[in-house]
């Protein structure tokens, strides 16, 4: 670690316990929690685009499919939902499999100019095939208790599990993604994701029968007891006396630093197996295609295979986070996804940290994260200054007002091209071998 | 009987609908091709610029309409537009030098073109919200439809009525004149071959004496004036909502490149395969079904292949299948 590293992460610490002593530490270990996970999903971004150059578009449809493991794997079945629909939808899915190897079958055995009419036959007689069984099985358990149920809930194991199993939901997605698109121009595989995302977050949206789609999945299980439990708890209490407060800020506090070392272990693991690939042997050639594919290639490295495997990797790590984000909000709710929010965030993390650069990305998503959320108030209170003389409820006075919240998008737009034309390698620049 | 019934209801829910939608998407995908052609990279800002572009004219609309200027039956808007298409120049000529000037004097790499492009994306966003807020706005008026309902099943006779809005007309023949423009000008104008020749060979073209700046300004005009028009047109038949503009970039990225990226012609075939196709694939047929099978077949359900909310997994799949099938598009674009 560098000076430079040092001090800019001492800033960053910095600028954090000063939220602390300003706006109290509950504030503060919020702002930490989000900053964790938002580094993580840079870290993951990072790899796609630092170590290979790829433009993940569509960031926000793997966090959502990490957001949704958490749903099935740690909610308490539903009673009765697999009874109701269990068998139709192991025949879909068996549909499923058998129409994709059928397709596969095609490709294999029909030559010429019949193949791609006779895949695209095969995929649509399976597809009407799956939807004969997939919609009685879905009218069947929506029907089981529609206001508190009406899916099939989950498995009911450990939250912790489910962060694992999110980063395979977004491995499998991305796999599938990747063999289609990579391999052909990098403004593809960025339009390609683009569109997964939509897609994604449209099936969560809409099959209720897996996710309650809009009706959003509450009351999530949290890795660590909760503040009403920890309110109740002895030491909790005697630590409240201790620090003079009161006990439900004592246990607000608790439960953000306990939520905080979970990520932070999380963080460490990644970023810890992050640098070991990247200063292997793999991590070299991942940077040579980067830097030069043509003589990658001819140097025998299977450029698109590599490419699939980041690719893959990358996204199992944003799925990770997106499943640490929806334990923490304890809820699922698939309309709060937004673009903005999640995808092109995240690239401003990537950019602004440090293209290539683990340090840089952390940093980054911390940085970042803090920026977006510190940017409302302060353009409430920038906007507020600045109405100041005006008469209260005239249009002006009013329309300032309003554009307060969207001064965080104009923000980041602003940092994005700035860092991108004037430090076009990030706050914490990519280590390269001497020159 | 039957059959003339199943007919208008297919005319009236898909045909023109899908007819409207597929102009606007054109348009959008034909600005899109344009830089790509020319600039060489997917502008994701594209959706933001045609939501500013739209809210200047809904903003000049209702100046228009307090001033009491109307144009009878057509929409004020269209008034509006030249001044939204105006506006919207300025502000991507103002981007281009600011931004992407310094790239192309690089000669960076498209993918940073496009990271770019993503910062001008938050900033076009912003200005559009902080303008006119995130709401749906209507602002369509005049006379709402050429063809009525209840007119058409008097004239007929028959049980099914059609409709045909104002803003779906406008959309269509907007969209034609706009289009036969911009060929034209393509064509038969020395700035347009000019253009043409830039998009073909850089190099060759720099040694014909082709400005290359004023190449690019000439592209970013008419993608701005394009993306303008879409916009306004699509606010007009639907409403003016900013989010929904980002969302149009999937399907427009789509006819784009399924007619083959930086190709023109290609672009507005695109659009149309990518309407079409939307709606065709996102519409109920038990209507249409009743009329056409005897008694006994008639559906149980709505007979529809993906639901409504699906609609952007549509231009995802044909994308998906362009891919697989013909990289290049339809009408054999650059080689992605």
């Amino acid at each position: 670690m560098t000076g430079r590293v040092a001090s800019l992460y001492a800033v960053m610490t910095a600028l954090i316990v000063g939220v602390g002593l300003l706006q109290g530490w509950v504030v503060a270990l919020s702002i930490l929690q989000l900053c964790l996970i938002s580094a993580i999903m840079a870290l993951g971004a990072n790899m796609q685009w630092g170590y290979a150059g790829l433009f993940n578009a569509g960031i926000m449809g793997f966090a959502a499919l990490g957001g949704v493991a958490v749903v099935l794997v740690s909610m308490p079945p539903v009673p009765g939902a697999l009874g109701a629909g269990g068998w139709n939808l192991g025949l879909s899915a068996l549909a499923i499999v058998l129409t994709l190897a059928a397709a596969l079958f095609a490709r294999e055995r029909v030559a010429g100019y019949w193949r791609a009419p006779v895949m695209l036959a095969v995929i649509a007689i399976g597809y009407f095939v799956m939807r004969t069984f997939l919609d009685p099985a879905s009218a069947a358990i929506e029907a089981i208790d529609p206001a508190a149920a009406g899916y099939l809930g989950g498995l009911g194991l450990p939250v912790v599990i489910s962060w694992a199993v999110g980063g395979l939901f977004a491995a499998g997605a991305a796999y599938i993604v990747g063999k289609v698109s990579l391999g052909l121009r990098s403004d593809y595989l960025a339009i390609a994701t683009l569109g997964i995302a939509e897609i994604i977050l449209a099936v969560l949206k809409n099959e209720n029968w897996l996710t309650r789609g809009v009706k959003n999945v509450t009351g999530l299980p949290r890795p660590i007891p909760d503040e009403r439990t920890l309110q109740a708890a002895p030491w909790v209490q005697d630590l409240a006396v201790r620090f003079g407060s009161d006990v439900q800020t004592a246990a607000a506090i608790v439960a953000r630093l306990a939520y905080s070392a979970l990520f932070a272990i999380v963080l460490v693991a990644i970023f810890w197996l992050a640098e070991r690939a990247l200063r292997s042997p793999w991590g070299r050639m991942m940077r040579a295609i980067r830097d030069n594919r043509d003589a990658a290639e001819a140097m025998g490295k299977n450029v698109t295979r590599r490419h699939l495997q980041i690719f893959v990797l990358g996204s199992a790590v944003v799925g990770i986070a997106g499943a640490m984000l929806v334990t923490l909000d304890g809820q699922f709710t698939p309309s709060s996804y937004n673009p903005l929010r999640y995808t092109f965030l995240i690239w401003v993390m990537v950019i602004v940290g440090g293209s290539g650069n683990n340090w840089g990305s952390v940093l980054g998503g911390f940085l970042i994260w803090y920026v977006w959320v510190m940017a409302e108030p302060f353009g409430s209170w920038a906007m507020a200054t600045a109405t100041t003389g005006m008469t209260p409820g005239s249009f002006w006075q009013q329309k300032l007002l309003a554009a307060a919240p969207h001064i965080r998008l104009l923000l980041m737009g602003l940092i994005l091209l700035t860092v991108l034309r004037f430090a076009p390698q990030g706050l914490i620049p990519e280590r390269t071998a001497r020159r | 009987m039957d059959v003339l019934n199943a007919l208008v209801l297919f005319l009236n829910f898909v045909m023109i609908p899908a007819t409207a939608y597929g102009a606007q998407l054109a348009l959008g995908a034909l600005g899109v091709t344009l830089i790509y052609a020319v600039l060489r990279f997917s502008n994701f800002a594209h959706g933001d610029m045609m939501a500013f572009g739209t809210m200047l004219v809904v903003l000049v609309t209702w100046g228009l309409q307090s001033l009491g200027v109307s144009l009878g039956p057509l929409p004020t808007a269209l008034l509006a537009l030249p001044i939204g298409i105006l506006g919207t120049i300025v502000l991507a000529l103002v981007t281009d030098a600011s931004v992407y000037r310094f790239y192309r004097s690089k000669r960076s790499e498209p993918v940073i073109f496009v990271i770019a492009s993503v910062g001008v994306m938050f900033v076009y966003n912003a200005l559009t919200r902080f303008v006119i807020g995130t709401d749906d706005q209507r602002f369509e008026d005049g006379a709402r439809f050429v063809v009525k309902v209840g007119d058409f099943r008097k004239w007929s006779g028959l049980d099914e009525g059609l409709a045909i809005r104002t803003s779906q007309l406008i959309t269509v023949v907007v969209m034609i004149l706009t289009v036969a423009f911009v060929f034209w000008f393509l064509q038969k104008t020395r700035t347009g071959k000019a253009m043409r020749a830039y998009s073909d060979n850089e190099d060759l073209a720099l040694l014909s004496g082709i400005s290359p700046e004023r190449v690019v300004r000439i592209t970013w005009i008419l993608a701005a004036a394009l993306a303008v028009i879409a916009g306004t047109l699509y606010g007009l038949d639907k409403s003016f909502r900013p989010f929904t503009y980002f969302q149009l970039l999937l399907p427009i990225f789509a006819a784009a490149i399924v007619g083959g990226i930086g190709h023109p012609l290609g672009a507005v075939a695109g659009g149309f395969v990518v309407a079409y196709s939307e709606v065709m694939v996102t519409y109920a047929y038990k209507g249409v079904l009743t009329y056409l099978l005897p008694e006994a077949w008639r559906p149980e359900g709505l007979v529809q292949m993906l639901g409504t909310d699906y609609k952007f997994a549509v231009s995802f799949i044909i994308l998906v299948v362009v891919l697989l099938i013909r990289p290049t598009g339809i009408f054999r674009g650059r080689t992605i």
